[in-house]
């Protein structure tokens, strides 16, 4: 096959075994790589518990990664969320997965449990298990350094080792996998680092068809505002966004109780750029490459990082930002879920958080330390404890990213039909309700967005599959991405082919949440949304959003997706997206 | 639902693309629904079966597309390749499907946005809404016309021009609409309020709409006052700019501007480097016509004269210049800015046609009529020149 390596490894690590083994090309036809195929063999052990041995932590890449094909330098994370119990994946840029097809594999599967914790390294087709021990509670960039030379990394940090939720898993120093608290998965199974370095090609079908589709997407990518434009990410990282939240007042701030954040002038993009003047840089094979780090290798924060340690906290001392981005990664923490969880602390315990306490908080949390060791719990946990289960501003249990949901009706539908709960990635809507992309579409009404936010769905698990980066597709669409695949693989699809593979991908993971009891009830959101006004000024007014409207919108999203009343699977429809009905 | 199925119908027929009563418009939520009864409704109802999308429209194009488009896919041998810049970036390229089936018509549009049933119509779709379905079909026409004008003064030069081309062009040529033309006057600056700013964009965004010097979506428009270049959001229609103009600070102190038109660095750079203050950026359609008729038979950079042609053309003292959307290395904010300054204006290759002015958008307005005037003028000219006559009304 062409794109493909058609082998993946599986490691054992309670033996401490490994092997190769030959992948279906059926399979990989109908899953493609990345989130999808990860969900395919996930799917097999989703009801046991996360830290069961038998949970499979699961590396995926796609058949275009290691291609010249645009923004393909990532691969996904998965397995079962620690923090929400859901199918649990992130999709994670540095060079990991490029590295991972240099090495021959499609991706890999780790089971069982080391006895003592221990490291994983590969290179090219053969894997070794290290001693690990001298690393324990170790910051990941200290592991990184040591790691140097052992091709593409991935670490955590002592907060995965100290059983915080949230913990992330970091690639190559700067890339989180952020979501899902996907780190403490590695940490049960007692591995601390895993590295790939390969020096295979991919093989690809047909160099100049690749050649010209290629050309397509960067025709569109130059067109594109948001990507290559003037005040695009490419200039001035996801941070760009950070202004156009705060003009359309959907900002969220002090834990979701506002949506304008009155010193958002002083803490946008155009600010940190001022104060640390970093330069470009970003995943493997990407030419948008917006991610910014300075000159001494501190990493900008991303918008949600950016935002969400700023106005959700009510923080303007950017100093405190950087830093606060800085010990997340240190520590091997989402800091999506770090910020939101410090916020419903804050609102909770009714003290606004000082820059220092923030940053000494995060270090207490990371380090399972006084009140830290609560907060380690996530927002949900922690304001069920405290008996203010309404304060944590989460959706499954994951806490929300940094785009209110009353401001943009489409995001607020996604946010409750997210597979992985409080995600603004599964259908990213903010790109036509906020940045006119494809086209605008009405971002205070649910009118025909059941129907959109299912396809965005559809859409971005294809993109998480072949892998490619969801920022391309504010410019570029599956019409143009079909033509690389076939390039690469050989295999003829269209644009709608591919649509219906993320389709199945979709149903696949929405079969995993129904087989650990998820529900209608769990699609939802925090009450806050339905109830209080974000923001008014009589210019734009940022209302509740009508209870009634967004039942209707989610179970004409079940009817569109073809689940049942309540949003369960229907066997019928698995079969139809060639599904095994367990 | 029927409030947008209104706004549409209205659309298409303001802007010429569709005659009253022609389009078939369908939207599916959770359920789907039509803008009227049609017999081909329990057709195209499977299409939204086999297709993720959310939003379909079917319809005759008004003339003189209808001839055009008919004429281009019947002698198409199955895909129309237009080379205007619209197309090349956005649709790539437009299939047709000889017949109304439905299996066809699948094939055409799970691979592209539109396709063209000869005799029966367009059929466009979108995914997030019925904007993207009425766009496209309004970025067929467009390319239509372009290719088929444009075609026609290359092949005459080379005598390669049938009966059939020549009875049809003639009976386009009788049909054309009256050249643009304009009396009045517009708001007069200096201004002195952000608010007559606003004013000044949305009346001439209006007027460039109303004159036809742009298909209603693209094109944009801008005026710098108080440091702040005050311009038009991408994708939005020149003639409804209420709530669609970012204030973009020249200092670059705000990224609220990241929703602006994709043609920002130009103007960005054009003001910088003029001191103009109103910029004016239509698709009149002669001028893009026009524009692609490159004599250079040797020209080293044949088929990609829209990224880097390397001769100085003009039209009279217009540049003609090279440049794709947006900022990309062969960008139209590499070539536009420097090949503006003073003069009235600079045609982009297969594209469109900047104006530009000092205080407000009567100089810039008046030039993009004069232009395209001059260039269809021109059109005929050389069309004459090679001997057998183009009539122009
Ligand atoms: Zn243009
Ligand atoms: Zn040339």
């Amino acid at each position: 096959m062409y794109g493909w390596c058609e082998k993946i490894a599986r490691i054992n690590l309670s033996d401490q075994t490994w092997s190769v083994e030959t992948v279906d090309p059926e399979i990989l036809k109908k899953f493609i790589g990345g989130r999808g195929l990860a969900g395919y063999y996930l799917r097999k052990r989703i009801t046991h518990h996360w830290d069961d041995p038998d949970m499979p932590l699961l590396i995926f890449t796609g058949p275009l990664v290691n291609t010249r094909s645009p923004t393909s330098g990532r691969m996904t994370i998965m397995s079962r969320s620690p923090l929400t119990g859901t199918v649990g994946d992130s999709s994670v840029g540095g060079s990991f997965g490029t590295e991972l097809k240099k090495a021959g594999l499609d991706g890999i599967i780790i089971t069982g449990k080391s006895h003592t914790l221990a490291g994983i390294e590969i290179l090219n087709g053969s894997i070794r298990i290290t001693d690990a021990r001298h690393l324990a509670g170790r910051q990941t960039g200290y592991v990184h350094s040591l790691l140097k030379g052992k091709g593409s990394r991935a670490v955590i940090g002592p907060a995965a080792e100290n059983g915080v939720v949230f913990s992330s898993i970091i690639v190559d120093r700067h890339f989180a996998a952020g979501r899902c608290g996907i780190g403490r998965v590695p940490a049960s199974k007692n591995i601390k680092y895993i590295t790939v370095k390969g020096t295979c090609k991919t093989k690809i079908f047909n160099a100049l068809d690749l050649k010209g589709a290629r050309e397509d997407i960067f025709r569109l990518a130059a067109a594109s505002p948001v990507l290559l434009g003037e005040f695009g990410i490419s200039r001035f990282g996801t941070g760009a966004l950070y202004d156009l939240m705060d003009a359309r007042r959907m900002m969220p701030t002090d834990n979701f109780r506002k949506t304008k954040f009155s010193r958002a002038s002083l803490m946008n993009a155009h600010a940190f750029k001022k104060k640390y003047a970093p330069k470009k840089s970003g995943c493997r094979g990407c030419h948008i490459l917006c991610k910014k780090i300075t000159k001494n290798r501190t990493p900008m924060p991303e918008f949600e990082t950016m935002s969400h340690f700023s106005a959700l906290l009510e923080n303007s001392d950017i100093q405190s930002v950087v830093r606060a981005n800085r010990i997340c990664n240190e520590m091997g923490m989402d800091t999506i879920s770090a910020a939101a969880t410090l916020a419903c602390f804050s609102e909770i315990s009714q003290k606004r958080l000082a820059p220092d306490e923030i940053v000494s908080l995060l270090v207490d949390i990371g380090k399972k330390r006084g009140v830290g060791r609560d907060l380690g719990r996530g927002a949900a946990a922690y304001a069920k404890r405290s008996g203010h289960s309404d304060l944590a501003m989460a959706v499954k249990g994951q806490e929300l990213p940094a785009y209110d949901p009353r401001g943009a009706y489409g995001m607020a539908l996604a946010y409750a039909t997210s597979t992985r709960g409080g995600c603004h990635l599964r259908a990213y809507p903010i790109s036509h309700e906020i940045l006119r992309k494809p086209v605008a579409t009405d971002r205070f009404s649910f009118k025909g967005k059941a129907r959109v936010i299912k396809i965005g769905e559809d859409l971005n698990a294809v993109a998480d599959s072949l892998t490619a980066c969801k920022f391309i597709f504010f410019a570029a669409s599956l019409e143009e991405y079909a033509k690389i695949y076939t390039a690469v693989t050989g295999i003829k699809t269209s644009a709608q082919d591919l649509f219906k593979t993320g389709e199945r991908i979709c149903y696949n993971e929405r079969m995993m949440n129904a087989a650990n009891g998820f529900t209608e009830k769990d699609d939802d959101l925090p009450d806050r949304f339905f109830n209080s006004p974000g923001y008014k000024n009589g210019n734009i007014d940022i209302d509740p959003i009508d209870r009634e409207a967004f039942l209707k919108a989610r179970s004409d999203y079940y009817a569109v997706r073809k689940l049942d009343k309540k949003g369960m699977p229907v066997p019928d429809t698995a079969r139809t997206l060639g599904l095994d009905v367990l | 639902m029927d409030q947008i199925f209104r706004t549409y119908e209205d659309k298409f027929l303001k802007n010429g693309l569709a005659d009253l009563g022609a389009p078939l418009l369908g939207l599916l939520d959770a359920r789907l629904s039509w803008n009227r009864n049609d017999i081909a409704c329990a057709e195209l109802e499977r299409l939204f079966e086999h297709l993720n999308i959310n939003s379909l429209v079917f319809s005759q194009p008004a003339e003189p597309y209808r001839s055009i488009v008919d004429y281009l896919a019947e002698t198409s041998g199955g895909i129309i390749f237009p080379s205007d810049c619209e197309t090349r970036t956005f649709l790539h390229d437009l299939p047709v499907s000889f017949d109304f089936s439905l299996e066809s018509i699948i094939l055409a549009l799970k691979e592209r946005k539109s396709v063209i049933i000869p005799g029966q119509g367009i059929i466009t779709y979108g995914t997030v809404s019925l904007e993207q379905a009425y766009v496209t079909f309004s970025s067929v026409c467009f390319a239509c016309f372009v290719k088929f004008f444009s075609d026609y003064l290359y092949d005459i030069k080379h005598g390669k021009i049938n009966n059939r081309r020549q009875n049809l062009f003639d009976l386009l040529v009788k049909r054309l609409e009256p050249a643009p033309c304009f009396k009045g006057s517009l708001m007069e600056g200096p201004f002195d309020s952000e608010i007559s700013v606003y004013q000044a964009i949305q009346e001439a965004g209006m007027l460039t709409v109303e004159h036809r010097l742009v298909d209603s979506y693209f094109g944009n428009i801008s005026f710098c006052y108080n440091d702040t270049l005050y311009i038009s959001q991408t994708g939005s229609s020149l003639d409804n700019l209420q709530g669609f103009i970012d204030p973009c600070p020249l200092d670059g102190s705000s990224c609220t501007a990241i929703t602006a038109s994709s043609e920002l660095p130009a103007h960005l750079k054009i003001v910088k480097n003029t001191g103009n203050k109103a910029i004016l950026h239509g698709h009149p359609r002669f001028s893009v016509i026009l524009s692609m008729d490159c004599d250079i038979e040797k020209c080293e950079c044949k088929g990609q004269c829209h990224m880097k042609c390397p001769y100085e053309r003009f039209v009279g003292d217009i540049p003609i210049v090279s440049g794709e959307v947006g900022s990309g290395p062969y960008g139209l904010c590499n070539t536009v800015p420097e090949a503006i300054k003073g003069r009235p204006g600079v045609i982009v290759y297969g594209h469109g046609l900047f104006t530009t002015g000092q205080r407000d958008f009567n100089q810039p307005f008046e030039n993009l009529i004069k232009i395209e005037n001059h260039c269809r003028e021109e059109y005929f000219n050389r069309v004459r020149s090679f001997g057998r006559a183009g009539h122009q009304p």
